[in-house]
């Protein structure tokens, strides 16, 4: 096929974007194994390292849930096989509360950073970004690569923690000091908590790389007539995302050296008053502040939230639009309060500490600039039902993923008004209530937005499709799943239920809802086997797959599909397209859509 | 044997689904790509409705359900101000959230590709984004602002006459000091801690305040409407203070004394036959992840009337004589001397708790 061609070497692309691009598709030459496929420099590539890191890491992550949920809907059953596989973690086929802790850290952890993080903006920042604002590639293809290794290197280390004697990190993934801090007073935070710093450290320089590098190229390498407000909402999307990622991840990194200094350094950041009953010891140090680390840990903790819907919101704004046959509604309105929620995000991160002891003046201020963010948050909801609205609407998988992540997202926001509100934040606060929460409005709202994605763009990553059929069981199982997994959970909440709790049945108020852990239990098993399922369609799909024969297959006005249907290093063959026009004008004087590549004539009418 | 069928099942019907799907992929190219999708879409724009219908019945179903298992009535004055809060918040997002779900699922349906249909070229409307900037931000303000009023309430100062109960979390139980009959807390020192000796707490016995201090573990008392104010430690890492009937809750820190006030207003027995549950008991839940003892760290806040309080604390015997039996002299007596150096030390604790509030 003609469209095979395989451009160049990195190295005179990055070098020669400006200046020739008539050489390009001019001479191809063969490119060795290790430099286009482990070592590469293409954006491309560096995408599905990501994405396919990241699913390993999903599958792994879910694994841990099923595994945790297995104790929590059956705590007085014993299954054998568990210390078949797991040895003493699991002795007499139960799972002993130094692993469940470990499972339960370790599940948040791998979730939040290594796939909603690492894997959706590494994804479809690196695949969207060149392709979407019509560059041959990031601005630098090397510290992009270095970023993808950095997040491999990062991912190394968690992955060997779980296989230390005392156990990987056991204090939640927001690793709290002192529990994070001493070993004596938890397994978990021995050899396993300096091999999650670690992890984290390699984990924020390969975030800091990848952000600069995101942020360089939409900002700089946008192909001519493409201005700032024709840019699709994913690329804003991103944009943000890593300006927010620049800016907090270092402050999550300073605490935790912080913390490494209190651990190996005996300084007293966030140390004092410590008396350790296990060795029936007093620790040495006085004045520091536990809830130090904390104002350094939600610094970057509730900008990372929108470091992972972001993108979701962004992907899915693009899929609606593209799917309903229609413009995005409100493009500018959808752009303003992408940065609201932005600035926003930096001043909100205390309401996770209202019952710290926070000054209660202080939580007031808190409650008002959180309840802020319901605004953009409302604006975008109904921007995007308007969308839906007089459209003429086609529901590939990627479109009903992106209309489940609306709905998920009104849901799990909504109850975001409860938590954020300090009064009721006293009832509801380390409850299953905001486990349901957390979980509907960035778990598994941000996965839809990324299964939006990776359905709507895989024929451009691979060339194929997904199957269709099993992409519509996926949806579906997925999103009843969802609902009744965290639904419920509401209730149990609402009932002070605590989380982290590996057994409830000690407790008079909440062994009531034994029947119903049970239940939950038995739908995420089922809810992680569809998402296997898709593991394998996706696989399955890059080797197999239906073949995209139509450059444009869902008649998509963005830039990347006028790229080849299998693009090589360099995207586009001959020169870059010139842009003349915003990103959605879809049904615009009758006509289907109308191409950002296409001049406007003088006869079109203007919106 | 039974694992091995499960994995064999699973997989089997993991085998049928992808031989359906494939299949389905054969049948759509003799069908016709367009006719293949056009029956996908419609089998999909069906499933949007049957979606919002059986959610809307499961939403419903699931309340019924559950609603009984939310613990029932308030037991604080507080408790009832947040639950008053929840309802209005729920009443206010319940609107939004129906609203809201019933138009996305039904746009989906009704939208649905058709061929007489052409979308509607509607880029932006301003006054619609006024619309549905300001309605939000008005009820926002609303919640805001009854939130803060209860907020404020809540952690305002607890009343003069309080009940003061020291709270002490530690892997994994809890340690609930009172101040005895002077009413005052004796100075502690952490690094006097030895539970070996009986001093859990690490109580300074040079300080005659702590000799009528009485220190108890995992249960404590408090008199049924008197407002109770609790001062809370930890000895080594978080901890949090749950009092899920109470709706009340506060971490522990190390280093860090915090206090939360309520009133109660139901003894245990009286929750006991409101519940109808003979085994009713008010729960304390440790609510911050403390190490692996951290489900079973259990306490209990025995509610009873003014009498039996009066009775219950009679009964016990201070840290002091418990330590040193052999000295036996009621405390009292010789706190009274040196008794404006303790307080002035608990004065200090108080705003020191209340600075890093």
């Amino acid at each position: 096929m003609s469209n095979d061609v395989s451009l160049h070497g990195h190295s005179e692309v990055a070098a020669s974007h400006n200046a020739h691009h008539e050489e390009h598709g001019v001479h191809h030459h063969k490119e060795a194994f290790i430099t286009k496929y482990v070592f590469s420099q293409d954006h491309k590539m560096i995408c599905k390292q990501f994405i396919i890191t990241g699913m390993i890491w999903a599958i792994l992550g879910g694994l841990m849930s099923v595994l945790f949920r297995l104790q929590l809907g059956y705590p007085d059953t014993s299954f054998p096989i568990l210390e078949d596989i797991f040895g003493k973690w699991a002795q007499g086929g139960k799972i002993k509360p130094e692993f469940y802790y470990a499972l339960v850290t370790m599940h948040g952890t791998v979730l939040v950073f290594f796939v909603l993080t690492g894997g959706l903006s590494g994804t479809f920042a690196n695949f969207l970004i060149p392709l979407q604002v019509g560059a041959r590639d990031m601005a630098s293809p090397f510290l992009n690569m270095l970023s993808y290794w950095f997040f491999f290197m990062a991912s190394v280390v968690i992955l060997s923690s779980l296989f230390v004697q005392t156990g990987p990190a056991s204090g939640g993934w927001t690793v709290y000091p002192p529990l994070s801090a001493l070993g004596d007073a938890s397994q978990g935070s021995k050899a396993g908590i300096d091999l999650w710093i670690t992890g984290m450290a390699l984990f924020v320089v390969s975030s800091l790389l990848g952000g600069l590098n995101y942020i360089t190229t939409i900002l700089n390498m946008r192909t001519k007539g493409m201005s700032m407000t024709r840019l699709p909402l994913t690329i804003w999307a991103i944009l943000f995302t890593a300006i927010l990622g620049v800016l907090s991840f270092p402050v999550l990194l300073s605490g935790l050296i912080l913390l490494l200094f209190d651990r190996h350094a005996g300084t007293s950041f966030y140390l004092s008053d410590i008396f350790i009953s296990s060795t029936q010891k007093a620790l040495p140090n006085e004045g520091g502040s536990a809830i130090l680390f904390q104002h350094l840990f939600w610094f970057l903790g509730h900008p990372e939230v929108y470091i992972i819907i972001l993108p979701a919101m962004g992907l899915v704004s693009e899929v609606l639009s593209v799917n309903s046959r229609k413009p995005v509604f409100g493009y500018m309105a959808m752009v303003g309060s992408l940065f609201a929620i932005t600035i926003l995000a930096f001043l909100v991160w205390a309401h996770h500490m209202f019952i710290t002891g926070l000054n209660p003046f202080l939580g007031s201020v808190f409650v008002l600039l959180t309840l802020l963010i319901a605004v953009p948050s409302a604006i975008k909801v109904f921007n995007w039902l308007t969308t839906l609205w007089k459209g003429n609407i086609r529901f590939t998988p990627a479109m009903l993923f992106a209309i489940g992540f609306v709905s998920l997202f009104i849901s799990g926001g909504l109850t975001g008004i409860f938590l954020g509100n300090s009064t009721l934040d006293i009832a509801l606060h380390d409850t299953y209530f905001v486990v349901a929460h957390f979980h509907i409005v960035m778990g598994v709202s941000a996965f839809f937005g990324m299964f939006a994605g990776v359905y709507h763009w895989f024929p451009k990553m691979y060339g194929r499709y997904l199957n269709n059929t099993m992409g519509y069981i996926h949806f579906w199982v997925t999103l009843i799943g969802a609902y009744l997994i965290f639904w419920p959970m509401h209730y149990e909440g609402l009932a002070g239920m605590p989380r982290r709790y590996m057994d409830y049945s000690g407790w008079v108020s909440f062994r009531q809802f034994g029947d119903l852990n049970r239940f939950i239990s038995t739908v995420a098993m089922v809810v992680f086997a569809v998402q296997l399922m898709f593991v394998f369609n996706f696989f399955y799909s890059i080797f197999k797959g239906r073949r995209v024969t139509n450059q444009n297959p869902w008649g998509a006005a963005t830039m990347e599909w006028t790229t080849p249907i299998r693009p090589g290093h360099g995207n586009w063959p001959g020169e870059i397209p010139e842009v003349h026009r915003w990103a959605y004008d879809y049904a615009k004087d009758g006509r289907e859509f109308i191409p950002q590549t296409e001049p406007v004539s003088g006869n079109e009418s203007k919106h | 044997m039974a694992n091995f069928f499960i994995i064999l099942l699973l997989l089997l019907g993991f085998l049928i689904t992808f031989q359906i799907a494939k299949a389905s992929e054969y049948v759509a190219v003799l069908k016709g790509e367009k006719k293949a999708f056009e029956q996908q879409n419609k089998v999909n724009g069906f499933l949007m409705i049957m979606f919002l219908v059986f959610g809307l019945i499961g939403v419903y179903w699931c309340n019924e359900l559950l609603k009984g298992k939310i613990l029932g009535v308030a037991a604080s004055q507080h408790g009832q101000a947040i639950d008053k809060m929840l309802y209005i918040t729920l009443a206010i997002t319940g609107v939004v959230f129906f609203l809201t779900q019933i138009i996305l699922f039904w746009f989906a349906y009704k939208y649905q590709y058709s061929e007489k249909r052409k979308a509607f070229y509607f880029p932006h409307d301003n006054r619609l984004e006024v619309v549905w900037t300001v309605i939000p931000a008005i009820a926002l303000t609303v919640l805001v602002g009854f939130g803060l009023i209860y907020w404020f309430r809540i952690t305002g100062d607890a009343p003069a006459d309080a009940l003061q109960v020291e709270v002490t979390g530690k892997q994994f139980g809890w340690i609930f000091r009172y101040p005895g009959n002077d009413g005052v807390f004796g100075k502690k020192y952490f690094k006097n801690i030895d539970d070996g000796a009986n001093n859990s707490l690490g109580l300074i016995w040079e300080d005659p305040a702590t000799h009528d201090d009485i220190v108890v573990n995992q249960e404590m008392y408090v008199v049924v409407n008197r407002p109770v104010k609790l001062i809370i430690n930890s000895r080594d890492v978080i901890h949090d203070v749950g009092l899920p009937h109470f709706r009340m809750k506060m971490d522990a820190v190390p280093g860090t004394p915090t206090t939360l006030w309520f009133t109660p207003l139901y003894t245990t027995e009286e929750m006991k036959k409101m519940n109808n549950n003979p085994e009713f008991e008010y729960e304390i839940s440790c609510d911050q992840m403390c190490g692996s003892g951290h489900y079973t760290m259990k306490g209990i806040v025995n509610v009873v009337s003014p009498e039996e309080f009066i009775l219950w604390k009679a009964k016990q015997q201070s840290n002091y004589s418990q330590v040193f039996p052999a000295q036996g002299a009621p405390a009292a007596k010789d706190s009274t001397k040196p008794a404006s150096v303790s307080t002035s030390q608990t004065k200090d604790e108080v705003a020191k708790a209340s600075l890093n509030h």
